[in-house]
């Protein structure tokens, strides 16, 4: 199947390509290789390779009541998040798909501001509104800021989920008889719930990792993961941070394998 | 819509029902809108609604009246000139850092069989997705001053004295460099993943060589691709925060900081929100003037993995 695309250049003649793509590969990868490598070390100097190894940096971020009731906060605002943006979501891309309606650009434009907009400039606006209706510092605050943030991550998977899918099967349910809610729920859904979950799963990953929004409207007792990783980095460099990061890394690796594998099965 | 159905659409007999399809037409209409409004409210009352405030408040000076105060000071202070030009400065290292190094795996991947290539993807798509935070953090590490590289030249010989490459502004140009890689390279790579073999076999079967081939038509084919990367990259760099905060050590000072500064540290909702106003025009001039260029919209990275 590759041979098709072969030109007739030969690999060797490729060589230097490879080597240059290896090293932007490599650069990109490193040093997420060696924070995992380094969370491992028994020295608070960071050294690398470190000289001897240990947990200790694991048992400071599983002992600290602080770290983990950021992480707590975080994991109910992501899970929140998913759940509330894949529903607005996928009921967005579905208008969407369907073409009738008019101002489709203006629509489009809108759901995926937040890609565009500075996020800064979110950050600000959010606490600017927020403090006018008592949302700073919320669950409910943090879970509405983010759900905008990953509603464009939903909508653009779900729609590319929807464009390889026929629509006709639907109309067909529906001229059958079956309610427009039980055409989506027994034929659609089913065809495009990888592309569904893919998205909740871009959502999650899109409000666990989110800083600078929650930056600003975060504190206190809902202070986040990332918001109390940003200042501890701001005075000193923690080897907690270390950690953390690994087991963020390996968050990230989980969910992106699942939705591969959610994405191979569309 | 053919000659024959228009006809068949004008005859009075069609004209009955023709109210009860466009009632039915409504309704579905009016049913997809309602599908898109929890969405569509969201972002209107979290995006929309305090970015026009901050435009309001802009407007007015601190003792309350309308005034362009707020973006006079941007000519007249020079400490805002000199944010200004840190900033582009550093898009434009960033983003020419990123070409520099984006093109060449991007040409890679889409020159590799598909197995290869996705496997070699996962190197670009895992640092995608691994928090901004995270990579600002590792590079921290590895810059600061007693920081990998640091130790290793010193132990190699290479120096005697630890280079300054955190905290500055090497420090950020290569921390932002390794965030935006990403954004250059998958719109970049698929692009050329649509570049048809056959115009490069035809040139070469005209007597092209190799390198003739890729300068004449690889090169101007990927074009499209590699603006759209170099767009979202340029932009996002304009507005980008937590790593010239976080490895800037106070000296590189980038637009996005001095808005935070501005508002959170000064409380200067006025000129925070000038800042933020100006930010948003020059961001969305660059993305409308590529559309209007190009006719394709920048966000396409985000639609693909």
């Amino acid at each position: 199947m590759s041979m098709e695309n072969a030109l007739p250049i030969s690999h060797r003649q490729r060589l230097w390509l490879y080597a240059l793509g290896g090293l932007v590969m490599l650069f990109l990868i490193a040093p997420s290789v060696i924070i995992v490598i380094m969370s491992f070390s028994g020295s608070s100097l960071l050294q690398f390779p470190p000289q001897e190894w240990s947990l200790r940096w694991y048992e400071s971020y599983f002992g600290s009541l602080e770290w983990r009731d950021a992480t707590i906060v975080s994991v109910k605002v992501a899970v929140m998040t998913a759940v509330v943006a894949t529903l607005l979501g996928t009921a967005a891309a579905y208008a969407i798909n369907a073409r009738t309606l008019r101002l489709t650009g203006l629509i489009n434009a809108l759901l995926t501001a937040s890609l565009i907009i500075p996020v800064i400039l979110i950050g600000i606006g959010t606490f600017f509104l927020y403090a006018r209706i008592g949302l700073n510092n919320t669950l409910t605050g943090l879970v509405i800021a983010h759900t905008v943030q990953a509603l464009p991550l939903v909508v653009l998977t779900v729609l590319s989920g929807l464009r390889s899918y026929d629509m006709n099967q639907e109309m067909v349910a529906r001229s059958l008889g079956a309610g427009r809610f039980s055409a989506f729920f027994q034929v659609t859904m089913p065809q495009i719930r990888f592309s569904i979950v893919s998205g909740a799963l871009f959502a999650f990953i899109t409000s666990f990792d989110e800083v600078v929004v929650s930056l600003f409207i975060s504190g206190g007792e809902t202070t986040t993961l990332t918001r109390r990783m940003f200042n501890a980095l701001r005075d000193q460099i923690d080897p907690t941070i270390a950690a953390i990061s690994t087991c963020l890394i390996v968050l990230s690796i989980v969910l992106l394998s699942a939705a591969q594998l959610f994405g191979r099965g569309r | 819509m053919s000659i024959a159905s228009l006809d068949h659409a004008r005859r009075p007999d069609r004209a009955l029902n023709a109210d009860a399809l466009n009632a039915d037409a409504r309704r579905e209409a009016r049913g997809l809108l309602a599908l898109l409004s929890p969405g569509l409210f969201l972002v209107f009352a979290v995006i929309i609604v305090p970015i026009g405030w901050l435009f309001w408040l802009s407007l007015f000076d601190e003792s309350g009246q309308l005034s362009a105060a707020n973006y006079a000071r941007f000519f007249e202070q020079a400490s805002y000139i000199k944010t200004f030009l840190t900033t582009f400065k550093v898009a434009f290292f960033v983003t020419g850092a990123c070409v520099l190094f984006g093109y060449p795996l991007a040409y890679m991947l889409s020159q590799l069989p598909r197995r290869a290539a996705g496997i070699c993807l996962i190197f670009v798509i895992l640092p995608f997705w691994t928090s901004v935070l995270v990579r600002t953090y590792a590079w921290l590490v590895i810059l600061q001053r007693k920081g990998l590289v640091n130790t290793w030249l010193i132990d190699l010989g290479v120096i005697s004295q630890p280079l300054p490459l955190a905290n500055n502004f090497a420090g950020v140009v290569i921390g932002m460099t390794h965030i935006m890689l990403p954004f250059l390279v998958l719109p970049l790579y698929a692009s050329m993943k649509t570049i048809d073999v056959d115009c490069l076999r035809a040139g070469m079967n005209l007597g092209a060589s190799p390198s003739a081939t890729f300068r004449q038509i690889f090169f101007p084919l990927s074009l499209p691709g590699l603006a759209s990367g170099v767009v979202i990259v340029f932009v996002l760099c304009l507005g980008f925060f937590v790593t010239p905060a976080l490895m800037g050590g106070g000296k590189v000072i980038m637009w996005a900081m001095r808005m935070e500064q501005t508002t959170s540290l000064y409380s200067n909702w006025g000129a925070g929100a000038a800042l933020g106003v100006v930010l948003l025009g020059v961001t969305l001039a660059l993305l409308g003037l590529f559309q209007w260029l190009l006719g394709a919209r920048a966000t396409g990275v985000w639609s693909q993995r």
